[in-house]
């Protein structure tokens, strides 16, 4: 009996390994792999059995279900039919995670069994410039957060002349709400690594890091666990014995979250206090030791295998307007079903909290949702027919960010969130710039000061809200307004000042 | 002041790390590792070593919440206080929690059993709210998980 079972950390956190021990117990002969998540974690953990060839899925389960599922599986009241016909899953265009879930993590045979590799060949029979355009073509954009087109990105380091070039993948993903890079450097780091090996060969970098932050410790074990393999196999060193060089190390971050921007995280990764650097120059002309330096995020790299294996037309067709290609969408926070949903853009916010989210776990009706992280706009249900696109939120007066949707329910204090927003910024602030390491400590005092009935606070904030957007160095203190803004102007009457009670 | 031992100790953490580029951080997550706490007096030796400024040493230690200047209890908890375990009531949890162990946020409890931190997001967020208790990962905690959880580590 063939039976999976996820290690994610999302799935260890609710309970799969003493699944896993209780299925070792009860069934010692059946093969059991540890996979990573399919994403639907309101079925965690999910557990997966192969009959007649196809996955039927569990969950969630719990170990006193086990003896039972093992004793008669399809007429368990926790069946839930063959995964693949799971509506939440059926529903999805899955490219860049489509071993994740599916295979162990670190077998690399299996990463090639189900399409690994195949981009990494292809890319190794093109030139360079052919490397490139076809980046270009797929229209991807940096899945960061900025959206960045890839291609150019890497046609300038590729141009700019320097004896050694580095490429670094930006895996601090600090925002609340997101969690695609965890769940793919879990589920398939060998996925990344291919990434990585084909930017090296487009621009001429032979050397690449991980910076992963520390609160991630079961994607530093994989990917660290996968580094090894992938030498082992040819995939790093001299890359499938083509005579072209490329290895990489993993560096664990030391949770500050402004590392996830990509000059402190260059900072840091020399081993200096993780500060922004004024722009310009590039990290792309002046990045890592001061060498030419690709940094993409998890998913923009882990996304270059797929649009390799099957060309950058395929990749393109999906999409909307300027954003070609998926987007892991995470829905979390307050919401049923929760979990990561790849689709192509253009889905409205509304289908996907509503739709495939299924609203609130409350049950509650949905009052905001904060799209991109701690530095996103909150969204209300009258904007839920926005699609999803960079340029579709942007005109809507957000941000997709790293497309993390966090969900409230309508017990959510907005004044309390948006005191928050500026109470984090002044936690995580480099200090480098006087807007993000000043006004955020007099945006929680301003924010208090509306919280205590002043009237004359809301214009202070307004004023101060404009300084940090327009006047500081990186998108910590220039995006801190938007969660803070967008929750005054939705809800204006949390902030209004209290009516004196006696009269 | 640390004995012949530490200063070894120390000697061979940053001899391991000779050809890494940008060998600070790593340097720091290995003696943390080995001391629980990055020592005042290992800083010399660690600029020494890179041949770069005391005080460019002691602004890294000091920059990134990481790096601990004492130690902690024999336990650590930490709780996510990041926005979608706060959409599931997390901000509740955090603060019965502390009240529980009668301590503040990065502060021990008088028995020395516990430290709690906050943590900006573990990456639960699809199952919020979510808690680390010496590494090991909490989903969807309640009031019961937490009971237990706390149960199990403050003796």
């Amino acid at each position: 009996m063939k039976i999976y079972l996820p290690k994610d950390a999302s799935a260890r956190a609710l309970g799969a390994d003493a699944v896993a021990d209780t299925i070792a117990a009860l069934a010692p002969d059946a093969t059991l792999t540890r996979t990573g998540t399919r994403g639907m974690t309101w079925l965690e953990p999910l557990l997966e059995i192969e009959i007649n060839g196809v996955r039927h899925g569990f969950g969630p389960v719990e170990p006193a279900d086990i003896a039972d599922i093992l004793d008669d599986p399809l007429g368990h009241a926790k069946s839930l039919g063959p995964v693949h016909d799971i509506a939440f899953f059926k529903a999805q265009t899955r490219l860049t995670f489509a071993r994740v879930g599916v295979i162990d993590p670190t077998d690399i045979s299996a990463y090639a069994a189900h399409g690994g590799l195949s981009g990494l060949r292809r890319a190794l029979t093109m030139r360079d410039e052919a490397m490139i355009n076809e980046v270009k073509e797929s229209g991807l954009r940096g899945r960061g957060g900025a959206g960045f087109p890839t291609g150019i990105k890497w046609d300038t380091v590729r141009l700019a002349p320097a004896d050694q070039k580095y490429i670094i993948c930006n895996a601090d993903e600090g925002d609340s709400g997101t969690f695609a890079d965890r769940m793919l450097m879990e589920g398939d780091p060998f996925c990344l690594i291919e990434g990585m090996v084909i930017a090296g060969l487009a621009v001429g970098a032979t050397r690449g890091y991980v910076y992963l932050r520390s609160e991630y410790p079961d994607a530093i074990a994989t990917m660290t666990a996968a580094v090894i393999v992938a030498r082992e196999n040819g995939l790093l060193g001299d890359v499938l014995g083509s005579g072209h060089q490329f290895d990489m190390d993993i560096r664990t971050g030391a949770g500050a979250y402004v590392c996830g921007e990509e000059t402190s995280l260059l900072n840091s990764l020399e081993g200096k206090r993780g500060v922004v650097r004024a722009k310009p120059p590039l990290p792309a002309i002046h990045g890592f030791l001061g060498k030419p330096t690709v940094v993409n995020n998890v998913i923009s790299l882990a996304s270059i295998p797929t649009i390799f294996a099957n060309g950058a037309a395929a990749y393109a067709a999906q999409g909307l307007g300027r954003s070609r290609g998926t987007i892991p969408v995470q829905l979390a926070g307050n919401v049923k079903y929760g979990g990561l949903f790849e689709a192509g853009f253009g889905m409205t916010l509304g289908a996907l909290v509503n739709d495939i989210g299924g609203g609130t776990a409350t049950g509650r009706p949905v009052k905001a949702v904060q799209i991109g992280g701690p530095l996103g706009a909150f969204f209300a249900p009258h904007q839920f027919d926005t699609p999803f696109g960079y340029e579709e939120f942007d005109g809507a007066g957000g941000l997709i960010g790293h497309a993390g949707l966090t969900v409230f329910d309508d017990s959510a204090d907005m004044l309390g969130m948006a005191r928050f927003a500026m109470e984090f910024c002044a936690v995580e602030s480099c200090g480098k710039c006087t807007p993000c390491r000043i006004g955020a400590v007099r945006g929680v005092e301003t924010l208090d000061r509306m919280a205590a009935g002043d009237p004359a606070a809301q214009e202070v904030l307004e004023d101060l809200c404009e300084t940090m957007r327009d006047g500081s160095l990186c998108a910590l203190g220039g995006f801190t307004p938007y969660p803070v803004m967008s929750a005054l102007r939705l809800f204006p009457d949390e902030f209004a000042p209290q009516k004196e009670a006696a009269e | 002041m640390p004995d012949a031992i530490q200063t070894e100790q120390i000697a061979a953490i940053l001899t391991d790390h000779n050809g890494y580029e940008g060998p600070l951080l790593p340097i720091l997550h290995a003696i943390q590792a080995e001391f629980g706490m990055i020592p005042e007096w290992a800083v010399p030796q660690i600029a020494q070593h890179l041949n770069i400024g005391r005080a460019e040493v002691h602004g890294v230690v000091t920059f990134y919440h990481d790096f601990r200047d004492a130690p902690t209890g024999r336990h650590v908890v930490k709780i996510c206080r990041a926005e979608a375990c706060k959409a599931m009531g997390g901000d509740a949890l955090a603060a019965t929690a502390l009240e529980k162990l009668n301590t503040g946020w990065h502060g021990t409890t008088a028995n020395g059993a516990v430290t709690v931190e906050p943590v900006y997001c573990l990456g639960l967020c699809s199952c919020a709210p979510a808690a680390m208790v010496d590494g090991r990962l909490i989903g969807r905690l309640d009031a019961e998980k937490l009971d237990a959880a706390l149960a199990g580590v403050n003796t």
